[in-house]
């Protein structure tokens, strides 16, 4: 059967479920319930669960251990995560596989503790300097961000760079039944790079991001953006909801796409041929499928918990062919259905 | 089953998030689809906490309920604040032992529980929520008592056992309100 489960415990139970041992953390509203739940799970199960000193220092753990091979984790929330670029930034130059959650809330600065969309450019665009990219992963109910650990931390290990999950306050803190994956040992992919300790039997490995000659430097960038093209190829995510026939397709990704299918279906029952395109990876940004909704709607409306940052990629994606219109909430508010209801009503 | 869009509110600490958990394991336990939605922050020390359970056939939308069918109110601010919000014909169950305002909407049904009251006279202390959630049960007839029952078992910590027959109790003395 299955159980009820808060997002952010499931996230934490998935992760370990995937393989994840190592836990470094720091509390932050509204994410603190997954380093409880690690804090509580991982000595029972052998694995570590640390508080570090601040969020730089967490992150930074995560970096040491991704080096020496094994799946580790962090998780914040915004003002955090910004705390974790740097950290962020030097695995992806290292060629790290790690898992960033990010459970988001209001910004800028310390913002508040409601749930928010507005880290969806930090996330995608740059959670750090450097040319770089990270996979991001946005889940829309409590069994798909136990389903999206697993698959994240397998897609950062083929491709070699950390991986997020964007979730956000509502779907941390809200419970819903889960069914969790069994709790066998799993069986990890090798990593024959890894600075893992070998007692003289290997040349030594070198896990490093400091490169002083540009030509080297350049080299090593653009093989990664060649990785990332294939990524775009392979990893694009989304799912579509009533789009067929639809005339007006709403885009929306984690909590406001549950407030957004609410409202297509509403739009549905007053004969408006509406549906729901929903980014299940944001980056890579779902380009083919919103490029397929494109040759047959009149138009687009994206909806965030935002001021408008993924209506930028939406934009991109359709190259102008069809309209996009965006309808946001900020702060901490989530759209009413009959908010976004009334969007889709001015567009029919 | 009428889906059904209940806010649980009230004081912090009067265990308005336990009752939607109750409510939502009894709907996990009938094979529906579900959802609960706390309110965070600071307003839960000593200010108003309340919780959002959706309950339908149908996957859940936007699990905040901002047009509940189902109020149950466990103090006056809470009262105040979503009352206006309940959909016409919608079921309003709350503490009259804390509660003495008077409704002015006439398309709403509304029960009176005294349940502190009652949980202070048949040593049932902190359990209104519980009686409240007996009468909710009773009222809404969504799902047979013993669902209830096992709900109450799923969220009873096992090393709270003590308390397990304290809550049956309460749900029981709720459903003949």
């Amino acid at each position: 059967m299955k159980v009820l489960m808060k997002g952010n415990e499931a996230l934490a139970e998935a992760a370990i479920r995937a393989g994840c041992k190592h836990f470094f953390g720091y509390p932050i509203t509204p994410q603190t319930e997954l380093a409880a739940y690690m804090s509580k799970r991982m000595p029972k199960i052998g694995g570590t669960y640390l508080q570090a000193e601040s969020e730089i220092a967490a992150v930074n753990m995560v970096l040491g251990a991704a080096a020496a091979g094994v799946r580790a984790m962090t998780s914040s929330s915004s003002p955090g995560i910004s705390l974790k670029s740097e950290g962020i930034s030097y695995m992806a130059g290292s060629d790290l596989p790690a898992l960033i959650i990010n459970v988001q809330r209001g910004g800028p600065g310390l913002g508040g503790i409601q749930p928010s969309q507005s880290d969806y450019w930090q996330a995608t665009k740059a959670t750090g300097h450097g040319d770089f990219q990270i996979l991001v992963f946005a889940p829309s109910t409590v069994q798909e961000m136990v389903d999206l650990v697993s698959t994240a931390f397998d897609a950062a290990d083929r491709w070699r760079m950390p991986a997020m999950i964007l979730a956000d306050g509502m779907l941390g803190q809200m419970m819903e039944p889960v069914a969790l994956p069994d709790e066998n040992e799993k069986t990890l992919p090798e990593k024959d790079w890894a600075a893992n300790g070998h007692q003289g039997r290997r040349e030594h490995h070198v896990i490093n991001s400091l490169y002083l000659t540009p030509d080297k430097l350049e080299d090593l960038v653009v093989e990664r953006y060649q990785r990332y093209r294939q990524v775009k190829a392979q990893e694009q995510r989304a799912e579509a909801y009533l789009c067929d026939d639809a005339d007006i397709i709403v885009t929306a990704y984690g909590a406001s796409s549950r407030v957004a299918r609410t409202a297509v279906n509403q739009a549905r029952e007053r004969g408006i041929k509406a549906g729901l395109l929903r980014p299940v990876t944001l980056w890579p940004f779902p380009v083919d499928a919103i490029r397929k909704a494109a040759g047959h709607a009149k138009a687009f409306l994206t909806v965030e918990m935002s001021m408008g940052q993924m209506v930028d990629d939406v934009r991109l994606a359709i190259d102008c062919q069809v309209p996009v219109h965006f309808f946001g909430r900020t702060g901490g508010i989530i759209p009413t259905p009959a908010e976004v209801l009334g969007e889709i009503e001015k567009l029919a | 089953m009428k889906d059904l869009n209940i806010i649980f509110a009230g004081f912090g600490g009067q265990g308005v998030l336990f009752a939607g958990k109750v409510t939502a394991y009894a709907g996990l336990i009938e094979g529906k689809e579900l959802s609960w939605l706390p309110s965070y922050g600071p307003e839960m020390r000593g200010g108003t906490a309340n919780c959002s359970v959706c309950i339908s056939e149908q996957p859940i939308g936007s699990p905040l309920v901002t047009a509940p069918n189902v109020l149950v109110a466990m103090n006056q601010p809470s009262l105040q604040r979503f009352i206006d919000g309940v959909e016409p014909g919608g079921l309003v169950i709350l503490d009259s032992s804390l509660i003495d305002l008077t409704i002015g909407r006439a398309d709403v049904t509304v029960h009176r529980v005294p349940a502190s009251a009652l949980a202070e006279e048949n040593g049932l202390k902190g359990l209104a929520n519980m009686i409240l959630v007996g009468k909710l049960f009773h009222e809404l007839g969504f799902c047979p008592p013993e669902t209830l029952d096992q709900a109450i078992e799923k969220c009873v910590p096992a090393r709270r056992a003590a308390m397990l027959e304290l809550n049956r109790r309460a749900v029981a003395l709720g459903a003949e309100q």
